[in-house]
């Protein structure tokens, strides 16, 4: 029943990109293709649900007080693990995303989603929402990757189908800024109607 | 000479904001008015510096030696946040009139890519102590450069005429994207 919709939240209703706006930095950073940003959102997504794990589990025994710090390092073991995990079995989007993998430590969506909704409800709902969110960070990172696939070498996930160069500044940083403010507009006009 | 060219590579051709993307919440969340953007930027620039220090510090004389660079990530925001703590409080002591222009920012600075990002940066190129903090303070001069801009172009956006759909985060990204457009101007300055 509710699982289903806490399952769905994290795909339009509370999409944590296009709807909440967090997690810009490694959003606009890491979509300069396709595949890029479903690497990114495969890696967020398996910290979102360990971290959420663990910290609904957890939620009894940490003291309110130092409940943030204490946040902070589960989701910095995670990170850390999903950090030698791509360095050792795709070294190459490892080089691509650089210094971004560390930086999911630091992603508003982690923290929030800690804060917010594990360390308040069991296990299973967590995991359930932490998976939604996941899920739905990747869906809005692989749409804004496939933009700016499409626009600035006209092809999607490397397979080619434009002749010619695109229009590259969608490939370097101005295009990522105007392509992710243009699908924010698009998706509040959307979501008014 | 290659001080010079760190400072002018970090604030302009490789903006922080503008090109690497770190540090873009509050870049978009305090650039309502060019006053808490100064505040911002001030916070920022002081926190950094301290921050690259310490965990340049801390890389060197205790993750290397004992060899555990993989415990790197869970030691640096551990630090910058007890780092930011600890400055809170220290203003608080010494500095109250500082502490009344940058206090409500600290907070929020922990969560900053910015901090982390060029603590994790300064390792990856190898810098030494001193190039680290020029490359530290060099960034947190463009980050506010491109605070600043933006907030003065915000605070002329309230006049015009935007469409429903575009109000708040929207056109202040598209506006981001055409200012780091003008930065890409840049390129080429220093080879």
């Amino acid at each position: 029943m509710n699982q289903i919709q806490n399952l769905t939240k994290g795909f339009l209703r509370e999409n944590p990109l296009l709807v909440l706006v967090l997690g810009c930095c490694p959003a606009l950073a890491t979509t300069s293709s396709a595949f890029n940003g479903l690497g990114m959102g495969a890696a967020t997504t398996f910290v979102l649900l360990g971290s959420n794990v663990v910290i609904s589990l957890l939620a009894g025994i940490i003291p309110d007080k130092v409940r943030i710090p204490a946040f902070i390092v589960v989701i910095a073991s995670f990170v850390t693990i999903i950090d030698l995990v791509m360095q050792a079995f795709s070294p190459e989007l490892y080089e691509t995303l650089g210094i971004f993998i560390p930086l999911i430590v630091v992603n508003c969506i982690v923290l929030g989603r800690a804060e917010a909704f594990a360390s308040k409800n069991k296990v299973f709902s967590a995991f359930i929402d932490g998976l939604g969110m996941g899920l739905g960070f990747t869906m809005a990172l692989v749409i804004l990757g496939s933009i700016r696939e499409i626009l600035g070498s006209g092809a999607l996930f490397g397979l080619k189908f434009i002749k010619g160069d695109g229009i590259l500044v969608f490939i370097l940083a101005p295009g990522a800024f105007i392509a992710l403010g243009y699908l924010i507009a698009l998706i509040n006009r959307l979501r008014r109607t | 000479m290659e001080y010079i060219l760190i400072i002018i590579s970090a604030v302009f051709i490789n903006n922080i904001v503008l090109s690497q993307f770190l540090g873009i919440c509050p870049f978009l969340g305090v650039s309502n008015k060019v006053n808490t953007a100064i505040g911002m930027s001030g916070a920022v620039t002081f926190v950094l510096v301290l921050a690259t220090i310490v965990t340049y510090l801390i890389q060197t004389y205790v993750l290397d030696k004992l060899g555990i660079g993989f415990m790197q990530t869970i030691t640096f925001i551990l630090v910058i946040a007890s780092l930011v703590q600890m400055v809170e409080i220290i203003l608080k002591k010494i500095s109250p009139p500082l502490y009344q222009a940058l206090g409500i920012f600290l907070p929020l600075i922990t969560t900053n890519c910015a901090v982390l990002g060029v603590a994790i940066l300064v390792i990856k190129k190898d810098y030494n102590l001193l190039e680290g903090v020029v490359y530290g303070a060099s960034n947190a001069i463009g980050f506010g450069l491109a605070l600043i801009i933006l907030a003065g172009i915000r605070e002329q956006l309230d006049l015009a005429d935007v469409p429903k759909g575009m109000k708040g985060v929207p056109v202040s990204l598209i506006t981001a994207g055409i200012l780091a457009l003008a930065f890409m101007g840049f390129t080429g300055i220093v080879k």
